[in-house]
């Protein structure tokens, strides 16, 4: 699914190019002028002391061997002055030059007042070129002026000048350029996560947002954004299979029901048999109810709802009341239940989903196990922080198709077709173990029979620290064994 | 404590007259006196009413979900503010374990989810007010014959004693405590075990029949009764 590229302005990339480019236009303008104005004083600052200590040595002369030794000194200056940058003139009582390189015209405009300096453009070599001039007053009310052309500095300035247009005009140009690689770039990030979501606003959940591989900040969001796709997915699968089921699954015992309702209404029978059909319907109806309620627990699980009923709890004597629920089962069915639980267990949990969860394992192993078989219960700490609860039968145990498929709802093995159930028990075990951050895995158990391990992320204990090894203590206080029979 | 509790004062308060109906002729055909209420407020009125005429409810059925602005649970919130300790059994089709919490939270003594066997309702109900009525630390029960000191931790049934393993004694206590009425398998599997999840297989049964043998077996007359689609029930031979 692609979508026209926007307008130029409507462009994230191209607002955050241009506003790249003014910030970095201002910066290169402030800088220009920052180094313009501090050379620009440099520079006068160095002519007008140039100039001001020029003007009293010809004023010390003037004192010493009068106009005629002044007028010498400013002609040995001139023909010195290689530079040809040097202004002289020095003025009678009546404002006439009398002698120097200026003419009295073109200093008329703005002669400066005695003592001062300033500037002031003038005629020289054909071309108009600013000047600083200096006005000593000597004695006999003439006065002299000594001045520099400071035309460098106006190339110097203009150079400036040049440079900084062609660097706005290279920002600009360079800014476009920017603009469009970042437009680029960010419709090259943002495509696929836009098209992603359309494709999932349209109803395809299977789309997921590729990753660049950099581990960059996009990639960040392609992962988080992935990971949310599929916690919907599996979500919305839920639902799926739930809707599924309750238009198959449930049928059957709703049929049933309801046939038998309607015959005990419609065929003539005692009240005796009318009882024991209302009977059976009930439950059917709690067989449905009981279907129900395992799904809703288990959508509940996988939601993660339920993770506000965790607790710190020890397993150990959790799993020890479990086995001394069901030795009693066992042992009625001449099934023979070893357990095998460490001390202590900690973890943290919900305890009721661990005790349903362990129960529906055990009742598994004791349901599918023949007379005479045996049951073993182990819950035990593993390496990596792990609780292991292992729940190992000697039943007919599960091909490799039906493991693969064991946890599914309603998935029910070629053994367990003609015993009670309804095919929730290992799909709750294992979204408990989910919940948990734990897993459960089902493997075939030597030499027959089904092992089902439970892992779950273990508590570390408060008062024992992770170097000192937990097997101390002898193993009679560690070790509880219970055996039935 | 043997007597069955007989003549108890139902409010019931549940907006679908047709469980009402039910729940109401259950509890008649039990022997107790039901009144029906189909909002919370009209609950408080009825519960204030029978309160200031001196006879209060022994017992409220109460449903979660109730029209009219007040829920099952702002009604068990009014009555505990006023201080009426009143058991109350809370009905409701939210079966998540999180809504039992907040029920038992806001002070309800027991919950059940619907859809609820009407007999486990009865049980349930008449085991509330068997627990309000029992007050201050006993060290002795007695069922006809069978005796069972609680500090020493013996049974004897006709003067002979009886070994129990622990959790037999608690399932024993428990049945005691409650004789003559039925007591359900979720109930034991509550209260004697702490477990609040239905296990697959009939575990309860194993360890009940287990028990049987050692307090009926030896002894010319039955005491625990098995009640059909019910439960079990302790009572004097």
């Amino acid at each position: 699914m692609s979508r026209a590229a926007p307008p130029l302005f409507r462009s994230a990339g191209v607002r955050l190019a241009v506003a790249y480019a003014a910030v970095f236009g201002l910066s290169a303008l402030v800088l220009v002028f920052v180094l313009w104005s501090a050379t620009r004083s440099l520079l006068n600052g160095q002519v007008d002391t140039l100039i001001q200590v020029d003007a009293q040595a010809l004023a010390e002369r003037w004192r010493q061997a009068g106009a005629p030794g002044v007028i010498a000194s400013i002609d040995e200056r001139l023909v010195g002055n290689v530079d040809d940058d040097a202004v002289y003139a020095v003025i009678d009582p009546y404002g006439r030059i009398v002698a120097g390189n200026v003419r009295n015209t073109d200093l008329q405009p703005g002669l400066p007042t005695r003592g001062d300096i300033s500037e002031l453009v003038l005629p020289r070599h054909g071309t108009r070129s600013v000047a600083r001039l200096h006005r000593v007053t000597l004695p006999g009310d003439y006065s002299l002026v000594v001045g520099r052309d400071v035309d460098a500095r106006a190339a110097l300035r203009d150079l400036l000048a040049h440079t900084l247009a062609w660097a706005m005009l290279l920002v600009a140009g360079l800014s476009i350029l920017g603009a469009l690689v970042v437009r680029r770039l960010f419709q090259r990030m943002l495509h696929d996560v836009s098209d992603t979501a359309a494709a999932v606003s349209a109803g395809d959940l299977s789309p997921r947002v590729r990753l660049s591989g950099r581990g960059d900040e996009m990639d960040r969001l392609a992962t988080t954004i992935n990971a949310m796709l599929d916690r919907i997915t599996r979500l919305m699968d839920g639902v799926r299979q739930v809707s599924n089921v309750i238009a198959h699954d449930l049928r059957t015992p709703i049929t049933r029901a309801r046939a038998r309702l309607e015959h005990a209404a419609a065929s003539p029978a005692s009240d005796a048999e009318l009882r024991i059909a209302i009977g059976r319907a009930v439950d059917d109806l709690d067989g449905i109810t009981a279907v129900f309620q395992a799904l809703l627990r288990i959508s509940e699980i996988e939601a993660g709802a339920r993770r506000s009923a965790f607790e710190p709890l020890d397993c150990a004597p959790m799993l020890r009341d479990l086995a001394e629920l069901y030795v009693a089962v066992a042992e009625e069915q001449g099934i023979r239940l070893v357990t095998v639980v460490t001390s202590t267990l900690p973890l943290r949990g919900d305890r009721t989903l661990l005790q349903q969860a362990v129960s529906n394992l055990l009742d598994n192993a004791i349901k599918f196990s023949p007379p005479g078989g045996t049951v073993r219960l182990a819950g035990q700490a593993a390496p990596g922080n792990v609780v292991r609860i292992v729940v190992a039968d000697e039943g007919p145990g599960l091909t490799p198709e039906e493991l693969a498929r064991a946890t599914e709802r309603f998935y029910r093995g070629e053994a367990a077709r003609h015993t009670p159930g309804f095919g929730l028990g290992l799909t709750l075990v294992r979204a408990v173990a989910g919940l948990h951050g734990g897993s459960l895995t089902l493997l075939p158990h030597k030499p027959n029979g089904l092992h089902a391990t439970l892992a779950l992320p273990a508590a570390r204990l408060p008062h024992r620290t992770a170097d000192e090894p937990p097997a101390l203590a002898p193993i009679g206080q560690h070790e509880h064994v219970a055996i039935g029979r | 404590m043997t007597e069955p509790t007989l003549g108890m004062r139902v409010l019931v308060v549940d907006d679908d007259r047709d469980v009402a109906g039910y729940v109401c002729k259950s509890l008649a055909e039990a022997g107790h006196h039901c009144t029906q209420a189909g909002t919370g407020q009209g609950a408080l009125d009825c519960a204030a009413a029978a309160q200031a005429n001196g006879i209060p409810f022994d017992a409220i059925v109460l449903d979660r979900m109730l029209p009219g602005g007040m829920d099952g649970i702002g009604v068990l919130r009014t009555l505990r503010d006023r201080d009426d300790q009143t058991p109350v059994l809370i009905l409701s089709a939210m079966a998540q374990v999180d809504d039992r919490v907040a029920g038992l939270k806001a002070g309800s003594d027991d919950y059940l989810p619907k859809p609820f066997a009407l007999p486990e309702l009865l049980a349930r109900v008449e085991a509330l007010t068997r627990r309000s009525r029992t007050t201050g630390p006993e060290t002795r029960l007695v069922v006809g014959d069978l005796e069972m000191d609680l500090l020493a931790r013996t049974v004897k049934r006709q003067g002979t004693r009886i070994e129990l393993q622990p959790r037999e004694f608690e399932l024993l206590e428990y049945l005691m405590r409650h004789a003559g009425s039925v007591v359900t398998r979720t109930m034991l599997l509550e209260a004697v075990w702490d477990y609040h999840f239905d296990p697959q297989t009939n575990v309860i049964d194993v360890h009940v029949s287990r028990l049987r043998t050692k307090i009926d077996k030896p002894f010319a007359t039955p005491m625990l009764h098995t009640v059909r689609s019910a439960g079990y029930m302790l009572r004097a031979a």
